[in-house]
Protein backbone atom coordinates (compact mmCIF):
# COMPACT_ATOMS: atom_id res chain seq x y z
CA UNK A 1 0.00 0.00 0.00
CA UNK A 2 1.28 3.49 -0.80
CA UNK A 3 1.52 5.77 2.17
CA UNK A 4 2.99 8.68 0.25
CA UNK A 5 1.74 9.74 -3.17
CA UNK A 6 3.59 12.48 -4.99
CA UNK A 7 1.96 13.92 -8.10
CA UNK A 8 3.55 16.38 -10.54
CA UNK A 9 5.62 17.95 -7.80
CA UNK A 10 7.77 20.88 -8.89
CA UNK A 11 9.76 23.17 -6.65
CA UNK A 12 11.35 26.53 -7.37
CA UNK A 13 13.96 28.37 -5.32
CA UNK A 14 13.17 31.82 -6.70
CA UNK A 15 13.48 31.28 -10.44
CA UNK A 16 15.60 28.15 -10.17
CA UNK A 17 13.63 24.95 -10.64
CA UNK A 18 15.11 22.38 -8.28
CA UNK A 19 12.46 19.67 -8.79
CA UNK A 20 10.79 18.94 -12.10
CA UNK A 21 7.44 17.19 -12.16
CA UNK A 22 8.18 14.40 -9.75
CA UNK A 23 5.76 11.47 -9.60
CA UNK A 24 6.35 8.68 -7.15
CA UNK A 25 4.61 6.45 -4.64
CA UNK A 26 6.22 5.25 -1.46
CA UNK A 27 5.22 1.87 -0.06
CA UNK A 28 4.36 1.50 3.58
CA UNK A 29 6.90 -0.19 5.86
CA UNK A 30 9.48 -0.46 3.13
CA UNK A 31 12.78 1.30 2.69
CA UNK A 32 13.00 3.58 -0.30
CA UNK A 33 16.44 4.87 -1.29
CA UNK A 34 17.03 8.06 -3.27
CA UNK A 35 20.33 8.28 -5.12
CA UNK A 36 21.88 10.69 -7.56
CA UNK A 37 24.76 13.12 -7.96
CA UNK A 38 25.26 16.15 -5.75
CA UNK A 39 22.86 19.06 -6.14
CA UNK A 40 20.23 17.14 -8.08
CA UNK A 41 17.45 17.78 -5.57
CA UNK A 42 17.37 14.73 -3.29
CA UNK A 43 17.42 16.73 -0.08
CA UNK A 44 15.01 19.23 -1.53
CA UNK A 45 12.60 16.43 -2.34
CA UNK A 46 12.92 14.90 1.11
CA UNK A 47 12.26 18.26 2.72
CA UNK A 48 9.04 18.57 0.71
CA UNK A 49 7.65 15.55 2.55
CA UNK A 50 7.70 17.21 5.97
CA UNK A 51 7.41 20.73 4.62
CA UNK A 52 10.79 21.81 5.96
CA UNK A 53 11.15 23.90 2.82
CA UNK A 54 8.56 26.20 4.37
CA UNK A 55 11.40 27.61 6.46
CA UNK A 56 13.21 28.90 3.38
CA UNK A 57 12.16 32.23 1.93
CA UNK A 58 11.06 32.45 -1.67
CA UNK A 59 10.20 28.79 -2.27
CA UNK A 60 7.35 27.99 -4.62
CA UNK A 61 5.79 24.55 -4.93
CA UNK A 62 3.27 23.11 -7.41
CA UNK A 63 1.70 19.68 -7.62
CA UNK A 64 0.55 17.60 -4.70
CA UNK A 65 1.94 15.42 -1.93
CA UNK A 66 -0.47 13.12 -0.18
CA UNK A 67 0.42 11.30 2.98
CA UNK A 68 -2.12 8.70 4.10
CA UNK A 69 -4.45 10.22 1.49
CA UNK A 70 -4.28 13.75 2.93
CA UNK A 71 -2.86 16.58 0.85
CA UNK A 72 -0.14 17.98 3.11
CA UNK A 73 0.01 21.25 1.18
CA UNK A 74 -3.68 21.94 1.66
CA UNK A 75 -4.33 25.19 3.54
CA UNK A 76 -6.10 23.57 6.45
CA UNK A 77 -3.51 20.83 6.92
CA UNK A 78 -2.09 20.48 10.44
CA UNK A 79 1.58 21.27 9.86
CA UNK A 80 2.82 20.49 13.37
CA UNK A 81 0.95 17.18 13.30
CA UNK A 82 2.56 16.38 9.95
CA UNK A 83 6.04 16.83 11.36
CA UNK A 84 5.17 14.62 14.29
CA UNK A 85 4.05 11.94 11.85
CA UNK A 86 6.94 12.38 9.43
CA UNK A 87 10.23 12.50 11.33
CA UNK A 88 13.56 13.54 9.92
CA UNK A 89 17.10 12.32 10.58
CA UNK A 90 19.78 14.73 9.43
CA UNK A 91 23.15 14.28 7.77
CA UNK A 92 25.08 15.46 10.81
CA UNK A 93 23.72 14.08 14.07
CA UNK A 94 22.04 17.07 15.71
CA UNK A 95 21.08 16.24 19.27
CA UNK A 96 20.18 19.35 21.27
CA UNK A 97 22.81 20.51 23.76
CA UNK A 98 20.62 19.21 26.57
CA UNK A 99 20.69 16.06 28.65
CA UNK A 100 20.03 12.70 27.00
CA UNK A 101 16.75 12.55 28.89
CA UNK A 102 15.62 15.99 27.69
CA UNK A 103 16.54 15.10 24.12
CA UNK A 104 14.40 12.00 24.01
CA UNK A 105 11.35 13.50 25.71
CA UNK A 106 11.66 16.73 23.73
CA UNK A 107 9.05 15.74 21.16
CA UNK A 108 6.66 14.60 23.90
CA UNK A 109 6.93 17.92 25.69
CA UNK A 110 6.45 19.79 22.43
CA UNK A 111 3.27 17.86 21.78
CA UNK A 112 1.93 18.46 25.25
CA UNK A 113 2.71 15.16 26.96
CA UNK A 114 4.08 16.16 30.35
CA UNK A 115 3.13 13.17 32.48
CA UNK A 116 6.34 11.94 34.16
CA UNK A 117 5.33 8.29 34.02
CA UNK A 118 4.45 8.29 30.34
CA UNK A 119 7.63 10.19 29.57
CA UNK A 120 9.77 7.64 31.37
CA UNK A 121 8.07 4.72 29.67
CA UNK A 122 8.55 6.26 26.23
CA UNK A 123 12.11 7.19 27.08
CA UNK A 124 13.03 3.62 27.87
CA UNK A 125 11.08 2.21 24.96
CA UNK A 126 12.56 4.54 22.37
CA UNK A 127 16.11 4.20 23.62
CA UNK A 128 15.68 0.42 23.57
CA UNK A 129 14.37 0.51 20.03
CA UNK A 130 17.67 2.05 18.88
CA UNK A 131 19.75 -0.17 21.23
CA UNK A 132 21.02 2.75 23.22
CA UNK A 133 19.29 2.04 26.50
CA UNK A 134 21.99 -0.21 27.95
CA UNK A 135 24.71 2.27 27.08
CA UNK A 136 23.09 5.38 28.50
CA UNK A 137 20.66 4.24 31.18
CA UNK A 138 23.10 5.27 33.92
CA UNK A 139 23.85 8.67 32.50
CA UNK A 140 20.55 10.05 31.32
CA UNK A 141 21.46 13.41 32.80
CA UNK A 142 24.70 13.66 30.82
CA UNK A 143 24.86 16.17 28.00
CA UNK A 144 23.95 14.48 24.72
CA UNK A 145 26.93 16.08 23.01
CA UNK A 146 29.26 13.87 25.07
CA UNK A 147 28.10 10.80 23.12
CA UNK A 148 29.97 9.47 20.09
CA UNK A 149 28.77 10.40 16.61
CA UNK A 150 27.04 7.09 16.08
CA UNK A 151 25.40 7.20 19.50
CA UNK A 152 24.27 10.75 18.73
CA UNK A 153 22.67 9.59 15.49
CA UNK A 154 20.93 6.77 17.37
CA UNK A 155 19.76 9.28 19.93
CA UNK A 156 18.31 11.44 17.16
CA UNK A 157 16.39 8.43 15.90
CA UNK A 158 15.21 7.65 19.44
CA UNK A 159 14.10 11.25 19.75
CA UNK A 160 11.85 10.69 16.74
CA UNK A 161 10.72 7.25 17.87
CA UNK A 162 9.38 8.76 21.09
CA UNK A 163 6.66 10.64 19.22
CA UNK A 164 5.81 7.53 17.19
CA UNK A 165 6.06 8.80 13.64
CA UNK A 166 4.87 6.78 10.66
CA UNK A 167 7.54 7.87 8.22
CA UNK A 168 11.25 8.42 8.77
CA UNK A 169 13.09 10.68 6.36
CA UNK A 170 16.84 10.13 6.49
CA UNK A 171 19.14 12.51 4.65
CA UNK A 172 22.52 10.78 4.35
CA UNK A 173 22.29 9.60 7.96
CA UNK A 174 25.61 7.76 7.82
CA UNK A 175 27.78 10.17 5.92
CA UNK A 176 29.39 11.49 9.10
CA UNK A 177 30.00 7.99 10.47
CA UNK A 178 32.74 5.39 10.06
CA UNK A 179 31.99 2.04 8.30
CA UNK A 180 31.35 0.08 11.50
CA UNK A 181 28.95 2.68 12.85
CA UNK A 182 27.33 2.79 9.41
CA UNK A 183 26.74 -0.97 9.51
CA UNK A 184 25.11 -0.62 12.94
CA UNK A 185 22.78 2.12 11.73
CA UNK A 186 21.89 0.01 8.69
CA UNK A 187 21.02 -2.94 10.92
CA UNK A 188 18.87 -0.61 12.91
CA UNK A 189 17.05 0.53 9.78
CA UNK A 190 16.17 -3.10 9.01
CA UNK A 191 14.49 -3.44 12.37
CA UNK A 192 12.83 -0.05 12.22
CA UNK A 193 11.08 -0.75 8.95
CA UNK A 194 8.79 -3.15 10.78
CA UNK A 195 7.25 -0.03 12.26
CA UNK A 196 8.10 2.80 9.97
CA UNK A 197 8.20 3.69 6.33
CA UNK A 198 11.75 4.83 5.65
CA UNK A 199 13.03 7.07 2.88
CA UNK A 200 16.78 7.41 2.80
CA UNK A 201 18.98 9.67 0.69
CA UNK A 202 22.42 8.21 0.19
CA UNK A 203 25.55 8.73 -1.85
CA UNK A 204 26.63 5.24 -1.06
CA UNK A 205 25.42 2.94 -3.83
CA UNK A 206 26.14 -0.24 -1.90
CA UNK A 207 24.12 1.12 0.97
CA UNK A 208 21.15 1.73 -1.30
CA UNK A 209 21.50 -1.79 -2.72
CA UNK A 210 21.88 -3.33 0.74
CA UNK A 211 19.08 -1.72 2.66
CA UNK A 212 16.35 -0.63 0.29
CA UNK A 213 13.44 -2.32 -1.45
CA UNK A 214 12.82 0.59 -3.81
CA UNK A 215 15.24 3.03 -5.38
CA UNK A 216 14.79 6.33 -7.17
CA UNK A 217 17.48 7.97 -9.25
CA UNK A 218 17.47 11.77 -9.35
CA UNK A 219 19.33 13.81 -11.94
CA UNK A 220 19.20 17.60 -12.15
CA UNK A 221 15.78 17.82 -10.56
CA UNK A 222 14.27 14.94 -12.56
CA UNK A 223 13.31 11.59 -11.14
CA UNK A 224 14.91 9.64 -13.96
CA UNK A 225 13.97 6.20 -12.81
CA UNK A 226 12.09 4.66 -9.93
CA UNK A 227 11.47 1.01 -9.21
CA UNK A 228 12.42 -2.02 -7.19
CA UNK A 229 16.00 -1.87 -6.05
CA UNK A 230 16.99 -5.23 -7.58
CA UNK A 231 15.60 -4.16 -10.92
CA UNK A 232 17.28 -0.74 -10.84
CA UNK A 233 20.64 -2.22 -9.94
CA UNK A 234 20.54 -5.20 -12.28
CA UNK A 235 18.64 -3.98 -15.32
CA UNK A 236 18.05 -0.22 -15.29
CA UNK A 237 15.63 0.91 -17.97
CA UNK A 238 17.18 4.32 -18.48
CA UNK A 239 20.69 4.58 -19.90
CA UNK A 240 21.44 7.56 -17.61
CA UNK A 241 20.79 5.40 -14.55
CA UNK A 242 23.09 2.75 -15.94
CA UNK A 243 25.83 5.33 -16.55
CA UNK A 244 25.57 6.50 -12.97
CA UNK A 245 25.52 3.02 -11.43
CA UNK A 246 28.46 1.81 -13.46
CA UNK A 247 30.42 4.87 -12.46
CA UNK A 248 30.61 6.44 -15.87
CA UNK A 249 29.06 9.56 -14.41
CA UNK A 250 28.58 11.32 -11.11
CA UNK B 1 70.76 36.42 11.16
CA UNK B 2 69.11 37.61 7.97
CA UNK B 3 67.55 41.02 7.64
CA UNK B 4 64.07 39.57 7.64
CA UNK B 5 64.67 37.69 10.82
CA UNK B 6 66.11 40.78 12.49
CA UNK B 7 63.07 42.81 11.46
CA UNK B 8 60.78 40.14 12.77
CA UNK B 9 62.58 40.23 16.08
CA UNK B 10 62.44 44.02 16.32
CA UNK B 11 58.73 44.04 15.61
CA UNK B 12 58.17 41.39 18.23
CA UNK B 13 60.09 43.41 20.83
CA UNK B 14 58.28 46.62 19.91
CA UNK B 15 54.88 44.97 20.22
CA UNK B 16 55.89 43.43 23.53
CA UNK B 17 56.90 46.84 24.90
CA UNK B 18 53.65 48.41 23.73
CA UNK B 19 51.60 45.60 25.27
CA UNK B 20 53.52 45.90 28.53
CA UNK B 21 53.03 49.63 28.72
CA UNK B 22 49.29 49.28 28.21
CA UNK B 23 49.16 46.78 31.05
CA UNK B 24 51.43 48.86 33.25
CA UNK B 25 49.32 52.00 32.78
CA UNK B 26 46.40 49.98 34.10
CA UNK B 27 48.52 48.68 36.94
CA UNK B 28 49.68 52.18 37.85
CA UNK B 29 46.11 53.47 37.94
CA UNK B 30 45.04 50.56 40.11
CA UNK B 31 47.94 50.97 42.50
CA UNK B 32 47.32 54.71 42.69
CA UNK B 33 43.66 54.31 43.54
CA UNK B 34 44.37 51.67 46.15
CA UNK B 35 47.28 53.53 47.74
CA UNK B 36 45.19 56.69 47.99
CA UNK B 37 42.03 54.98 49.12
CA UNK B 38 42.91 52.09 51.42
CA UNK B 39 44.88 53.85 54.23
CA UNK B 40 41.87 55.87 55.32
CA UNK B 41 39.65 52.80 55.16
CA UNK B 42 41.91 51.07 57.64
CA UNK B 43 42.33 54.18 59.76
CA UNK B 44 38.60 54.50 60.43
CA UNK B 45 37.80 50.81 60.01
CA UNK B 46 36.25 48.95 57.08
CA UNK B 47 33.03 48.64 59.02
CA UNK B 48 32.48 52.34 59.33
CA UNK B 49 33.00 52.70 55.58
CA UNK B 50 30.87 49.83 54.39
CA UNK B 51 28.12 50.05 56.99
CA UNK B 52 28.18 53.65 58.11
CA UNK B 53 25.05 55.64 57.38
CA UNK B 54 26.44 59.15 57.62
CA UNK B 55 28.62 60.90 55.11
CA UNK B 56 29.92 64.13 56.69
CA UNK B 57 33.45 64.40 55.37
CA UNK B 58 34.14 67.59 57.35
CA UNK B 59 33.36 65.71 60.60
CA UNK B 60 35.34 62.60 59.72
CA UNK B 61 32.34 60.41 59.17
CA UNK B 62 32.62 58.52 55.94
CA UNK B 63 29.70 56.08 55.83
CA UNK B 64 29.21 54.79 52.29
CA UNK B 65 26.26 52.49 52.91
CA UNK B 66 23.63 54.85 51.42
CA UNK B 67 25.73 55.18 48.27
CA UNK B 68 26.39 51.44 48.05
CA UNK B 69 22.67 50.79 48.41
CA UNK B 70 22.01 53.57 45.89
CA UNK B 71 24.32 52.00 43.33
CA UNK B 72 22.87 48.56 43.86
CA UNK B 73 19.27 49.83 43.60
CA UNK B 74 19.74 51.77 40.39
CA UNK B 75 21.77 48.97 38.87
CA UNK B 76 19.18 46.30 39.61
CA UNK B 77 16.43 48.70 38.61
CA UNK B 78 18.13 49.21 35.28
CA UNK B 79 18.36 45.44 34.81
CA UNK B 80 14.65 45.08 35.55
CA UNK B 81 14.02 47.51 32.71
CA UNK B 82 16.81 46.57 30.33
CA UNK B 83 16.93 42.77 30.51
CA UNK B 84 13.33 41.90 29.57
CA UNK B 85 13.23 44.53 26.84
CA UNK B 86 16.68 43.72 25.53
CA UNK B 87 16.14 39.99 25.52
CA UNK B 88 12.72 40.27 23.89
CA UNK B 89 14.25 42.50 21.24
CA UNK B 90 17.15 40.12 20.59
CA UNK B 91 14.82 37.12 20.38
CA UNK B 92 12.49 38.93 18.00
CA UNK B 93 15.31 40.04 15.74
CA UNK B 94 17.03 36.65 15.53
CA UNK B 95 14.13 34.23 15.58
CA UNK B 96 11.04 36.00 14.34
CA UNK B 97 11.99 38.90 12.07
CA UNK B 98 13.12 38.78 8.49
CA UNK B 99 16.80 38.97 7.72
CA UNK B 100 16.25 42.37 6.08
CA UNK B 101 14.69 43.91 9.15
CA UNK B 102 17.51 42.54 11.31
CA UNK B 103 20.15 44.03 9.04
CA UNK B 104 18.46 47.42 9.30
CA UNK B 105 17.70 47.41 13.03
CA UNK B 106 20.84 45.91 14.53
CA UNK B 107 23.18 48.73 13.44
CA UNK B 108 20.64 51.30 14.62
CA UNK B 109 20.50 49.67 18.04
CA UNK B 110 24.27 49.60 18.21
CA UNK B 111 24.27 53.28 17.33
CA UNK B 112 22.35 53.91 20.56
CA UNK B 113 25.51 52.93 22.41
CA UNK B 114 27.30 55.86 20.80
CA UNK B 115 25.00 58.54 22.17
CA UNK B 116 26.86 60.45 24.93
CA UNK B 117 25.49 59.76 28.38
CA UNK B 118 24.90 63.45 29.04
CA UNK B 119 22.30 63.34 26.27
CA UNK B 120 20.50 60.47 27.98
CA UNK B 121 20.64 62.45 31.21
CA UNK B 122 19.27 65.50 29.48
CA UNK B 123 16.36 63.56 28.03
CA UNK B 124 15.72 62.17 31.50
CA UNK B 125 15.65 65.63 33.07
CA UNK B 126 13.48 67.18 30.41
CA UNK B 127 10.97 64.40 29.80
CA UNK B 128 11.09 61.54 32.31
CA UNK B 129 11.62 63.42 35.58
CA UNK B 130 8.68 65.85 35.13
CA UNK B 131 6.54 62.95 33.97
CA UNK B 132 7.28 60.92 37.11
CA UNK B 133 6.77 63.98 39.33
CA UNK B 134 3.36 64.69 37.84
CA UNK B 135 1.97 61.17 37.55
CA UNK B 136 3.53 59.31 40.49
CA UNK B 137 4.49 62.10 42.85
CA UNK B 138 7.75 62.71 44.70
CA UNK B 139 10.53 64.93 43.42
CA UNK B 140 10.81 63.10 40.11
CA UNK B 141 14.58 62.90 40.48
CA UNK B 142 14.57 59.35 41.76
CA UNK B 143 15.67 55.72 41.74
CA UNK B 144 12.90 55.08 39.22
CA UNK B 145 14.04 57.76 36.78
CA UNK B 146 17.65 56.62 37.00
CA UNK B 147 16.66 52.96 36.56
CA UNK B 148 14.65 53.68 33.45
CA UNK B 149 17.29 55.82 31.79
CA UNK B 150 20.07 53.39 32.70
CA UNK B 151 17.89 50.52 31.52
CA UNK B 152 17.67 52.21 28.14
CA UNK B 153 21.39 52.92 28.12
CA UNK B 154 22.31 49.26 28.63
CA UNK B 155 19.92 48.03 25.92
CA UNK B 156 22.50 48.15 23.11
CA UNK B 157 24.95 46.05 25.13
CA UNK B 158 22.35 43.45 26.03
CA UNK B 159 20.72 43.33 22.62
CA UNK B 160 23.79 43.13 20.48
CA UNK B 161 25.66 40.55 22.56
CA UNK B 162 22.48 38.48 22.97
CA UNK B 163 21.87 38.59 19.22
CA UNK B 164 25.42 37.39 18.62
CA UNK B 165 25.03 34.49 20.99
CA UNK B 166 21.60 33.54 19.64
CA UNK B 167 22.93 33.60 16.10
CA UNK B 168 25.85 31.44 17.14
CA UNK B 169 23.41 28.62 17.95
CA UNK B 170 23.78 26.12 15.09
CA UNK B 171 20.99 26.03 12.53
CA UNK B 172 20.81 22.26 12.94
CA UNK B 173 19.32 22.70 16.43
CA UNK B 174 16.52 24.83 15.01
CA UNK B 175 15.90 22.40 12.17
CA UNK B 176 15.91 19.40 14.50
CA UNK B 177 13.34 21.02 16.71
CA UNK B 178 11.08 22.28 13.93
CA UNK B 179 11.26 18.87 12.25
CA UNK B 180 9.88 17.35 15.45
CA UNK B 181 6.79 19.51 15.14
CA UNK B 182 7.82 22.24 17.57
CA UNK B 183 6.64 25.80 17.01
CA UNK B 184 9.17 28.61 16.69
CA UNK B 185 8.45 29.77 20.22
CA UNK B 186 8.84 26.26 21.66
CA UNK B 187 12.11 25.95 19.77
CA UNK B 188 13.34 29.26 21.12
CA UNK B 189 12.32 28.51 24.67
CA UNK B 190 13.44 24.90 24.89
CA UNK B 191 16.54 24.77 22.68
CA UNK B 192 17.84 28.12 21.52
CA UNK B 193 17.76 29.99 24.83
CA UNK B 194 19.41 27.18 26.83
CA UNK B 195 22.07 26.86 24.12
CA UNK B 196 22.75 30.60 24.14
CA UNK B 197 22.51 30.93 27.91
CA UNK B 198 26.12 31.72 28.68
CA UNK B 199 26.30 34.50 26.10
CA UNK B 200 23.07 36.00 27.35
CA UNK B 201 24.30 35.97 30.94
CA UNK B 202 27.53 37.61 29.84
CA UNK B 203 25.52 40.32 28.08
CA UNK B 204 23.53 40.97 31.23
CA UNK B 205 26.64 41.21 33.37
CA UNK B 206 28.34 43.54 30.93
CA UNK B 207 25.20 45.69 30.90
CA UNK B 208 25.30 45.64 34.69
CA UNK B 209 28.91 46.83 34.64
CA UNK B 210 27.93 49.65 32.36
CA UNK B 211 25.02 50.65 34.63
CA UNK B 212 27.02 50.58 37.83
CA UNK B 213 29.82 52.65 36.33
CA UNK B 214 27.61 55.25 34.66
CA UNK B 215 28.02 58.69 36.21
CA UNK B 216 26.86 61.66 34.20
CA UNK B 217 23.32 60.55 33.42
CA UNK B 218 22.83 59.36 36.99
CA UNK B 219 24.01 62.64 38.51
CA UNK B 220 21.49 64.48 36.35
CA UNK B 221 18.44 62.39 37.23
CA UNK B 222 18.93 60.47 40.48
CA UNK B 223 18.65 63.46 42.82
CA UNK B 224 21.93 62.74 44.65
CA UNK B 225 20.53 63.05 48.16
CA UNK B 226 22.48 60.97 50.68
CA UNK B 227 19.88 58.74 52.24
CA UNK B 228 18.64 55.21 52.02
CA UNK B 229 15.59 55.48 49.78
CA UNK B 230 12.35 54.13 51.16
CA UNK B 231 10.62 53.93 47.79
CA UNK B 232 11.66 54.03 44.16
CA UNK B 233 10.36 57.60 44.00
CA UNK B 234 12.99 58.82 46.49
CA UNK B 235 16.23 60.38 45.28
CA UNK B 236 19.54 58.53 45.74
CA UNK B 237 23.24 59.07 45.36
CA UNK B 238 25.41 56.38 43.76
CA UNK B 239 29.09 55.66 44.40
CA UNK B 240 30.09 57.14 41.06
CA UNK B 241 28.04 60.29 41.63
CA UNK B 242 29.62 60.70 45.04
CA UNK B 243 33.10 60.83 43.54
CA UNK B 244 32.18 63.07 40.63
CA UNK B 245 30.18 65.54 42.71
CA UNK B 246 32.77 66.12 45.44
CA UNK B 247 36.13 65.56 43.80
CA UNK B 248 36.29 69.16 42.62
CA UNK B 249 36.61 70.68 46.08
CA UNK B 250 37.69 67.76 48.29
CA UNK B 251 41.06 67.78 50.04
CA UNK B 252 42.87 65.82 52.75
CA UNK B 253 40.93 62.96 54.27
CA UNK B 254 37.82 63.88 52.32
CA UNK B 255 39.74 63.35 49.11
CA UNK B 256 41.09 60.04 50.38
CA UNK B 257 37.58 58.95 51.30
CA UNK B 258 36.52 59.59 47.71
CA UNK B 259 39.36 57.36 46.57
CA UNK B 260 38.07 54.78 49.02
CA UNK B 261 34.71 55.07 47.27
CA UNK B 262 36.58 54.35 44.06
CA UNK B 263 38.21 51.29 45.59
CA UNK B 264 34.84 49.84 46.54
CA UNK B 265 33.46 50.53 43.08
CA UNK B 266 36.55 48.97 41.54
CA UNK B 267 36.12 45.80 43.58
CA UNK B 268 32.42 45.50 42.71
CA UNK B 269 33.17 45.85 38.99
CA UNK B 270 36.06 43.37 39.17
CA UNK B 271 33.76 40.81 40.74
CA UNK B 272 31.15 41.35 38.00
CA UNK B 273 33.72 40.99 35.24
CA UNK B 274 35.13 37.84 36.76
CA UNK B 275 31.67 36.32 36.87
CA UNK B 276 31.06 37.35 33.26
CA UNK B 277 34.31 35.78 32.10
CA UNK B 278 33.72 32.63 34.09
CA UNK B 279 30.23 32.10 32.71
CA UNK B 280 31.24 32.66 29.10
CA UNK B 281 34.26 30.38 29.42
CA UNK B 282 32.15 27.71 31.05
CA UNK B 283 29.61 28.05 28.24
CA UNK B 284 32.30 27.57 25.63
CA UNK B 285 33.69 24.54 27.39
CA UNK B 286 30.26 22.92 27.32
CA UNK B 287 30.06 23.26 23.52
N1 LIG C 1 17.88 27.24 0.05
C1 LIG C 1 18.18 27.16 -1.24
N2 LIG C 1 18.08 28.25 -2.03
C2 LIG C 1 18.39 28.19 -3.34
N3 LIG C 1 18.80 27.08 -3.96
C3 LIG C 1 18.92 25.96 -3.24
C4 LIG C 1 18.63 25.94 -1.83
N4 LIG C 1 18.84 24.69 -1.37
C5 LIG C 1 19.26 23.96 -2.43
N5 LIG C 1 19.31 24.72 -3.55
C6 LIG C 1 19.68 24.26 -4.89
O1 LIG C 1 18.80 23.25 -5.27
C7 LIG C 1 19.50 22.20 -5.93
C8 LIG C 1 19.23 20.90 -5.24
O2 LIG C 1 19.80 20.93 -3.93
P1 LIG C 1 19.69 19.72 -2.92
O3 LIG C 1 20.32 20.14 -1.65
O4 LIG C 1 18.30 19.24 -2.88
O5 LIG C 1 20.60 18.63 -3.64
P2 LIG C 1 21.04 17.20 -3.12
O6 LIG C 1 20.66 16.25 -4.19
O7 LIG C 1 20.54 16.95 -1.76
O8 LIG C 1 22.61 17.34 -3.10
P3 LIG C 1 23.64 16.68 -2.09
O9 LIG C 1 23.81 15.28 -2.56
O10 LIG C 1 24.89 17.47 -2.30
O11 LIG C 1 23.10 16.79 -0.72
C9 LIG C 1 20.97 22.58 -5.92
O12 LIG C 1 21.28 23.09 -7.19
C10 LIG C 1 21.06 23.63 -4.88
O13 LIG C 1 22.05 24.58 -5.23
MG1 LIG D 1 21.48 16.73 0.19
Amino acid sequence: MSIIEVNNLSLFYGNFQALKNINLNVEQQKITALIGPSGCGKSTFLRCLNRMNDLIDDVHITGSVKIASHDIYHNSFDLLGLRKKVGMVFQRPNPFPLSIYDNVVYGLRVHGILDKKIMEEKLKWSLESVHLWAEVKDKLDANALTLSGEQQQRLCIARLAAVEPEVLLMDEPCSALDPISTAKIEDLMYELKKQYTIIIVTHNMQQAARVSEYTGYFLLGDLVEFGETTQIFTSPKDSRTEDYLTGRFG
Amino acid sequence: MTRLERNERLIKIALFVIACSAVSILAVITIFIFSEGTPIMFKYGLRSFLLGLDWYPSEQSFGLLPMIIGSVMVTFGSLLVGVPFGLACAIFLTEFSSRRLRHILKPIIELLAGIPSVVYGFIGVVILVPFIRETLGGPGLSVLAASIILGIMILPTIISISIDSLQAVPRSYREGSIALGATKWQTTKMVILPAAKSGIIASIILGMGRAIGETMAVIMIAGNAINIPRSVLDPVRTLTSNIALEMGYASGEHRQALFATGVILFIIIMILNTIANATSVKGKAAK
